[in-house]
C-alpha cells in the first residue's frame, strides 16, 4: 500500500533508484565490485580461488584421472592390488563389484530385477504425488495399488515369482520401503495426535501429550532396541513378529510423535477467528478440521514437515543396529570382505550420493511448493 | 482457476491420505501376517509354552526351513558376498544343520544379529540356533537358558601392537593406549588382564570393527585387542600399513566359539552336536565332499554306519539314514570347511586341527 502511495506522490522515485553504473557492467563489474574492491579483498579472493582450484584438481584427479575402474578376477576372488598401489586414486571397482549388493542387499541375485522395479515404482510414485494436478482422490487409490504391487513384487509367491522372505530384503529398496511406509502411516497419525493434543476432552488430550513426550524423550535407537530386544521377550513363546515389522512400527511411532508437534505448531499459528467463523457457520468439529483448519495449518508447516521427512529418510539408516541390511549397512558390509577392506570412502560416497539425490530433491520440491502455495495466500 | 485447483487440494488431500494409510496399513499388516502364518505352523508342532516337550525339530520341519542367527558382517565367519549369499564358517555350520535335517543346505534363513540382540533372539525363538562366533562361558550356559551343542572353533584374545613401541609382550604395554571393540568379552578380558598384572591402562572403546581401521591409521591406538583370528585378518587386509604392527604372542583368554541352542530340547541339541561331530569324523576318515560316493561300497563297519548303510544312527537322532552323507555333500568335512572360510583370512589352523594332528578337535565315536 505504502509503495503505491509513494509512487503517486513522487513519480520520479523509481528513476532515482536506478543504478546506471551497472548498465553494461555484467560479470566484470560485479566481480570488481564484490571480489576486487580493495587490495585486501583481491588478495583474499585470489588465495581462496587458488585453494579451491588445488582442492578441486586433486579431487578430480583422485576421483577420475587416477581412479581404478575395474580389477582382474583371481581364483580367490578379485585381486585388488592395483587399487592398493601407491598413488592410485579412487577404487571405483568396488562399486562395480558391489553395487547390486548395496542397492538390493541379500535379495536373491537372480531376482534383483524385482527390487529394481520396486525402486523405480517408488520414484515414479513420488514424482506423480508431487504434481499438484494429480492431487485428487484417484491418487490415493494409485498409492494403495502401488503398495500392493510393491508388496507383490518383493514377496512374490504367486504368478510364478519365487517367494522371498522379508529377512532377505535389503539395500535401497529396503530404505525406501521403511521410509515411505513410515511417513505414509505416521503423517495421518500425527495429524490425529496433534488434534488430540488440542482437544477439550482431557483423557484424549493427556493420552496424546504422554505419547508425544515419551517417544520424543527417547532416542530412536532406544526404540529400535526395545522393539528388537525387549519386545520378543514379552511375547508368549513361539509367537514372533518379524524383525522388520517391529522396526517399522517403532519407526512409525517415532516419526508420528515428531510430526505431531510440527502439525500442532501449524494449528497454533491459525488465528482463533478461523475456528469461530467455522463454528458460526454451523460446521461440525470434523468439518472444521478438514475444510478450514488443516488445509491452512498444514500449508503453514510445509517447510518443517519436509525438513522432518528429510531427517527421517536418513534416520532409517539406524536400523543397521538391529541387523537389517538397509542402504548404509549394505554399503558397510560390502567393504567387510577382506579383498575390499579399506575402500570405505568409495562406497560411502556412492551411498551418500544416493541419499543426497533423494534429500536434495525433497528440499527443492518443498521450496517450490512453498512458493506456489504462498503465491495464493499473498495474492 | 487457481482457487479451483486449491479447492481440489483441500478436498483431495484428506481422502488421499486416508487411502495411502489404508494401502500402507495393508502392506504392514501383510508383513505382520506373513511371519505369523509361518509361525502358526510352528506353534502347531510345538505343544505348549514352557512345557518340557519342546519340539524344535518338528517346528523346523513344519516351517520348511531352518533359521540361523549369524553376525552377517564378519568376513571368514559370516558375511554376504557380492551376490548377497551368506559365506563363512558360521554360515556353513548353519548350513550343515539344515542339510542334516532336510538333506538340503539351502532350506535355511539367516538372521543377522548384533552382539546385543543375539541372545534375546535365540531365547525368544526368533532363531533356532546361534552360530555367531559366540564364546562358551559358564554364565551364558547357566543363566541364559542356553546350551552349547558343539565347539567349532577355538579362538583366543591377543594383542596387535605398533612396531615402533618396541614391545615384545603384552606385559610391556604398561600405560599404553589400547583400543577395544564395545560390548564384547574382549573388553572385560583386557581390563582383567591389566588389573591382574598391575598395569596402567588407557582404553579407547570403539563401536564398530570398521572404525578400528581408521583409528589405527590415525595413530589413535598403541595397541588393539580382539580375538586373534580377527587381528590376523585385520593385519592382512591393511596391506602395507599392516606391516607397521606386530601380533604379540600372549593369548589372554580362551574363546571357544560354540553353537548355541535353547535349553530343554535334547533332541535338537543332539542333532546340532552330532552334525558337527559327523564333519569331524569325515575328516578323520578322509571322507570329503567329492569322494564321499566312493565310500558307498566300503567294508569298514565304521564308515558303513556313517554312510547309513548299516545301523540306525539317523533314526536315533530322528533324522534320515543319509543325514551324515547329506551334511558332507552340502558343506564338506571340517578341513574343507576351514580351507573355504577361515584359511582365506591368512590364519593358521593351530589348535583347531584334529586331535590326531595335535589339535583340540576330537570326535567321539559314532555308533
Amino acid at each position: 500500500m505504502t509503495a503505491l502511495v509513494e509512487h503517486i506522490v513522487n513519480p520520479t522515485l523509481i528513476e532515482a533508484r536506478e543504478r546506471p553504473e551497472l548498465i553494461g557492467g555484467g560479470f566484470f563489474a560485479w566481480a570488481r565490485e564484490k571480489l576486487f574492491y580493495s587490495w585486501l579483498s583481491s588478495l583474499t579472493t585470489l588465495v581462496l580461488l587458488a585453494a579451491m582450484a588445488k582442492v578441486g584438481i586433486s579431487l578430480f584427479q583422485w576421483a577420475f584421472l587416477d581412479a581404478v575402474w575395474s580389477v582382474p578376477a583371481g581364483p580367490q576372488g578379485p585381486i585388488t592390488d592395483s587399487c592398493r598401489a601407491l598413488g592410485s586414486g579412487a577404487c571405483w571397482a568396488v562399486i562395480r563389484e558391489k553395487y547390486r549388493f548395496i542397492l538390493f542387499g541379500t535379495y536373491p541375485f537372480e531376482q534383483h530385477w524385482r527390487p529394481a522395479i520396486v525402486i523405480a515404482l517408488f520414484v515414479g510414485l513420488f514424482v506423480v504425488s508431487a504434481m499438484k494436478r494429480f492431487w485428487r482422490i484417484e491418487l490415493a487409490a494409485l498409492w494403495g495399488l502401488m503398495l500392493l504391487l510393491i508388496g507383490l513384487l518383493m514377496w512374490g509367491g504367486i504368478f510364478g515369482l519365487t517367494f522371498v522372505s522379508q529377512a532377505n530384503w535389503g539395500g535401497l529398496a529396503l530404505t525406501l520401503i521403511i521410509a515411505t511406509i513410515g511417513v505414509a502411516i505416521a503423517f495421518p497419525l500425527s495429524v490425529l495426535v496433534a488434534l488430540g493434543r488440542r482437544s477439550d476432552l482431557p483423557f484424549i488430550k493427556w493420552l496424546c501429550v504422554a505419547y508425544v513426550e515419551v517417544i520424543r524423550g527417547v532416542p530412536l535407537i532406544t526404540l529400535l532396541f526395545m522393539a528388537s530386544v525387549m519386545f520378543p521377550l514379552l511375547m508368549p513363546e513361539g509367537v514372533n513378529l518379524d524383525k522388520l515389522v517391529r522396526a517399522q512400527i517403532a519407526i512409525i511411532l517415532f516419526f508420528a510423535a515428531y510430526l505431531a508437534e510440527v502439525v500442532r505448531g501449524g494449528l497454533q499459528a491459525l488465528p482463533k477467528g478461523q475456528y469461530e467463523a467455522a463454528y458460526v457457520l454451523g460446521l461440525s468439529y470434523w468439518q472444521t478440521s478438514r475444510r478450514i483448519v488443516l488445509p491452512q495449518a498444514l500449508r503453514t508447516v510445509i517447510p518443517p514437515l519436509v525438513n522432518n521427512f528429510i531427517g527421517f529418510f536418513k534416520d532409517t539408516s539406524l536400523v543397521l543396529i538391529i541387523g537389517l541390511y538397509d542402504l548404509l549397512h549394505s554399503a558397510q558390509v560390502a567393504v567387510a570382505e577382506p579383498a575390499w577392506q579399506g575402500f570405505g570412502v568409495e562406497t560411502y560416497i556412492f551411498a551418500g550420493l544416493i541419499y543426497f539425490a533423494f534429500c536434495f530433491a525433497m528440499s527443492r520440491y518443498s521450496q517450490w511448493l512453498e512458493f506456489g502455495l504462498n503465491m495464493l495466500r499473498h495474492r | 482457476m487457481e482457487t479451483f485447483g486449491n479447492s481440489h487440494t483441500r478436498a483431495g488431500r484428506p481422502h488421499s491420505k486416508l487411502a495411502v494409510t489404508l494401502g500402507a496399513a495393508v502392506l504392514v499388516a501383510a508383513m505382520a501376517i506373513a511371519p505369523f502364518s509361518a509361525q502358526a505352523q510352528t506353534q502347531s508342532g510345538q505343544g505348549g509354552s514352557a512345557s518340557d516337550k519342546v519340539d524344535t525339530l518338528g517346528a523346523i520341519k513344519a516351517r520348511g526351513y531352518f533359521i540361523c542367527g549369524v553376525a552377517g558382517d564378519r568376513p571368514g565367519f559370516s558375511f554376504p558376498d557380492g551376490k548377497g549369499v551368506m559365506q563363512g564358517l558360521d554360515a556353513d555350520i548353519c548350513r550343515s544343520v539344515a542339510a542334516a535335517i532336510f538333506g538340503d543346505p539351502e532350506k535355511i534363513r539367516f538372521t543377522s544379529l548384533t552382539s546385543l540382540t543375539r541372545f534375546p533372539a535365540l531365547q525368544s525363538g526368533e532363531v533356532d540356533m546361534l552360530a555367531r562366533f559366540t564364546t562358551w562361558t559358564l554364565t551364558r550356559e547357566a543363566s541364559l537358558g542356553l546350551d552349547v551343542a558343539s565347539v567349532y572353533f577355538y579362538d583366543g584374545q591377543g594383542f596387535m601392537a605398533k612396531k615402533s613401541l618396541g614391545v615384545k609382550s603384552a606385559l610391556e604395554l604398561d600405560g599404553a593406549t589400547v583400543c577395544v571393540t564395545q560390548g564384547s568379552t574382549s573388553e572385560a578380558n583386557m581390563v582383567d588382564f591389566f588389573r591382574a598384572h598391575n598395569l596402567a591402562l588407557k582404553p579407547i572403546v570403539i563401536e564398530k570393527i570398521e572404525q578400528v581401521r581408521d583409528a589405527l591409521a590415525n595413530n589413535r591406538c598403541d595397541a588393539y585387542t580382539n580375538d586373534s583370528t580377527l587381528l590376523g585378518s585385520l593385519k592382512l587386509s591393511m596391506g602395507p600399513a599392516g606391516d607397521e604392527y606386530i601380533l604379540l604372542p600372549d593369548v589372554i583368554s580362551k574363546e571357544p566359539l560354540g553353537t548355541f541352542v535353547r535349553k530343554g530340547d535334547q533332541r535338537f541339541f543332539d542333532i546340532v552336536r552330532w552334525t558337527y561331530i559327523a564333519m569331524l569324523t569325515a575328516e578323520e576318515n578322509g571322507i570329503t565332499k567329492t569322494n564321499i560316493d566312493t565310500f558307498r561300497k566300503t567294508r569298514d563297519p565304521q564308515n558303513q554306519r556313517f554312510m547309513g548303510e548299516t545301523g540306525d544312527l539317523g533314526a536315533a537322532l530322528g533324522l534320515d539314514a543319509q543325514w551324515a552323507v547329506n551334511v558332507i555333500k552340502a558343506v564338506g568335512n571340517t578341513a574343507e570347511l576351514w580351507d573355504r572360510t577361515i584359511a582365506g583370512l591368512g590364519i593358521q589352523r593351530g589348535v583347531n586341527r584334529l586331535a590326531k594332528d595335535g589339535g583340540l578337535q576330537y570326535a567321539p565315536p559314532m555308533r
